[in-house]
């Protein structure tokens, strides 16, 4: 929730200080007005405090300039978390027609800059909205991206652009050379099922496709978590009985002695389904998955303990034969 | 400070390891040993308290010790002034207000009427005109600096009510209107980003004072369940990959507006987090109503803030060798509490790992504040009119 760490606050080191500068003798500053007993005071630079006080100047006069423009970029410098500043430096723009192409390649430089702050993202969409023009955003976000590979706000915005300008067709091969790359990305995975589930959908063809993919990387690194939770998520709305070859992959992995928690609860899953639908077997089933829930409990998850025998008494209370119940 | 733990604290030893703290300061501020400046003086000038003993002490106690009198004296120094590298935090200043009063809330230290009321009144100071509230003076209105100002009102008016006054509702109320997007979202500011961050801080601050009308929130539960992945968390926007701090948007989002149901609670594995979602699930379910405890190992989330997250000089932070701020302070403490209070079925049930004197307040966690201040607002604002 916060609005970005403290820890990116650099000061230019040949500021010229406005008294000196004459095209700004015209203007009067404004200082902030923290009333009488101000709180949470912070012990701001000279340079801080003067250019902010200019700004406030120009805001109350409503200004939109050459000079103005500049003041801001000198704002958002020291301050890049200001969407005041950011917003205003729009209005100005649009006022002044202001070449945009050259903004775009401004915002580049302060997003590589400050790559996790909301407000320098959301200005580079707005910048690409008005040019109609998303020709650099899929390079520039992968590049955002292999420095950091779970920067949320680079896939935020690679995702708004391929949704506004239908930019879907390389994007499947973007993530596969991601997952190569690291099979435990899971923004990658996730991005994988934005993509399929606003192109192709989950077809019956696909699943199956999906379902393979998937289970080849499972195999791999029977531990990880973003493939179980794709593979999940392929399957999800769906029945998983018309499925066995799931339930099949999971007992190949079991007898293997592998005892991954992602695995274990897949399997629970598939029990409790074939309980829930009144399937053969009952107490054969119930008893698979609750001692699944304490191997979990008891062995290989402990973390969640709380979790695992909260549903092994709930599937014992709903389809246990026997309600003796413990409370 | 390396193997202190095994010394024998004689009084000669503990006084000596005071006067080498007071020569510390003394050498820090360059005092010379000629100026007659009492001890009282210099730790007036370094605003700060002894604490060397402190930490001595806490490194020789077989139990995890939350050190409250370093948190709170941190926090009060935070609420008067804070340093230059807070400068990046000026258009977050009522957070700033919030992360401290809530901190200083779970660990019960209250402050003076005088005080509330200069701090109620630096926020009537980033209050538009038309309504919200801003980062700082004289900036323009956001939906997370209004959920943080309201949220410190509301600890606030556990000292004196009066502070609601400065709180304008109606244009409260029409400034929530103008965030609203046609598909039930809010962006954060006029020409601002949508995303379920501004959901969030648009429905608590709405609930709290009582201002949550139909038309303000038609299409919010769709928006919600949209941001749903097939995770099982929330995202910041449809898409998105689910993310720990938008989940907790998103659900307690839904538990604001009453609509648990609409999402996918079996998938939800955090889901037992908020207790009046947590009754809603376990309406079919008896079993659950004897828990006495939280679905998440609530020793370990304690034993991993004392011993990892305290900052020697108070603070708390993120894990250790990252900075302490007042941030982590607020979210460290209210993590804290969580783990040491079940409020969930029937039954309230406290564990708390350490020292005794380690309890917290308890708190409401869709608000994140204590359960007296989310009853202040209710009682101020309960019985007013919808607008």
């Amino acid at each position: 929730m916060s609005e970005g760490s403290s820890d990116d606050c650099n000061a230019q080191d040949t500021w010229v200080s406005f008294k000196d500068r004459p095209e700004w003798s015209d203007v009067k500053p404004i200082p902030q007005d923290d009333g009488p007993n101000p709180v949470v005071q912070i012990a701001y630079s000279d340079q801080f405090k003067e250019v902010f006080d200019y700004f406030r100047a120009m805001v109350a006069a409503d200004e939109k300039s050459e000079r103005s423009l500049n003041l801001t970029k000198e704002a958002a410098e020291l301050n890049p978390a200001n969407y005041s500043v950011w917003n205003y430096r729009r209005n100005i723009l649009s006022e002044l027609n202001k070449d945009l192409k050259g903004e775009l390649r401004y915002i580049s430089q302060v997003i590589e800059e400050h790559p996790k702050n909301y407000q320098v993202w959301h200005h580079r969409r707005v910048i690409v909205e008005w040019l109609e023009d998303p020709s650099q955003e899929l390079e520039f976000t992968e590049k955002i991206l292999q420095d950091d590979a779970k920067n949320y706000h680079a896939w935020q915005h690679r995702q708004w652009c391929i949704q506004q300008f239908s930019l879907w067709d390389k994007e499947l091969a973007y993530v596969e050379k991601l997952l190569k790359e690291d099979f435990r990305n899971n923004s990658a995975w996730n991005q994988r099922h934005f993509i399929i589930n606003n192109t192709t959908g989950f077809t019956p063809e696909v699943v199956a496709k999906e379902m393979k993919f998937t289970q080849d990387y499972i195999r791999k690194a029977p531990n990880n978590e973003s493939a179980w939770n794709y593979l999940k998520g392929v399957l999800s709305e769906k029945k998983l009985c018309e499925f066995p070859s799931l339930m099949e992959f999971c007992l190949e992995l079991y007898s293997k002695h592998i005892r991954s928690p992602f695995l274990m609860a897949c399997m629970i899953d598939n029990y409790e389904e074939m309980l829930e639908q009144g399937k053969p077997k009952k107490e054969e089933n119930l008893q698979n998955a609750t001692q699944l829930c304490n191997e979990l409990a008891e062995e290989c998850d402990t973390l969640r303990r709380e979790y695992w025998q909260y549903m092994s008494r709930s599937l014992a209370s709903k389809y246990g034969t026997d309600v003796s119940g413990d409370s | 400070m390396n193997g202190c733990e095994a010394w024998t604290l004689t009084k000669e030893i503990q006084r000596k390891i005071e006067a080498a703290e007071m020569w510390f300061f003394r050498r820090m501020l360059r005092v010379p040993w000629t100026a007659r400046k009492t001890n009282e003086e210099v730790l007036k000038e370094t605003e700060t308290i002894r604490s060397l003993m402190n930490r001595v002490q806490r490194r020789q106690a077989n139990v995890p010790l939350l050190d409250r009198e370093l948190h709170t004296e941190f926090l009060l120094r935070g609420l008067k002034h804070l340093s230059g590298s807070y400068q990046c935090l000026d258009s977050s200043r009522p957070w700033l207000c919030y992360w401290i009063l809530h901190s200083l809330e779970l660990l019960d230290s209250p402050i003076t009427e005088d005080h509330a009321l200069n701090i109620a009144h630096f926020l009537g100071k980033c209050q538009d005109p038309e309504g919200g509230f801003a980062g700082g003076p004289m900036q323009y209105p956001h939906l997370a600096p209004t959920y943080a100002a309201v949220n410190a009102l509301c600890i606030l008016a556990n000292i004196t009510e009066k502070v609601f006054d400065i709180l304008n509702r109606e244009k409260l109320y029409s400034f929530l209107m103008r965030m609203r997007t046609p598909d039930g979202a809010f962006k954060m500011h006029d020409g601002g980003e949508v995303d379920i961050r501004g959901v969030y801080c648009a429905l608590s601050v709405a609930r709290l004072t009582n201002i949550m009308t139909k038309d303000l929130v038609s299409g919010t539960v769709d928006f919600i369940v949209r941001c749903q992945t097939y995770e099982g968390g929330f995202a910041g926007y449809p898409g998105l990959e689910a993310h720990g701090g938008y989940t907790f948007c998103g659900i307690a989002g839904l538990v604001l507006l009453g609509h648990t149901e609409r999402c996918d609670l079996r998938s939800l594995l955090v889901r037992i987090l908020l207790c009046p979602l947590f009754r809603k699930y376990s309406k079919n379910d008896d079993q659950n109503l004897s828990a006495t405890r939280w679905m998440f190992n609530q020793e370990a989330l304690q034993e991993y803030i004392l011993i990892c997250c305290q900052h020697d000089y108070g603070g708390l932070l993120d894990k250790p060798l990252k900075p302490r701020d007042y941030y982590h302070t607020c979210y460290c403490l209210s993590g804290l509490s969580v783990a040491q209070h079940f409020i969930g079925g029937h039954l309230q049930n406290d564990i708390v790992i350490g020292s005794t004197t380690n309890k917290l307040r308890a708190l409401q966690p869709v608000y994140n504040l204590s359960l007296d201040s989310v009853m202040m607002a209710q009682k101020h604002f309960g019985n007013m009119k919808l607008p």
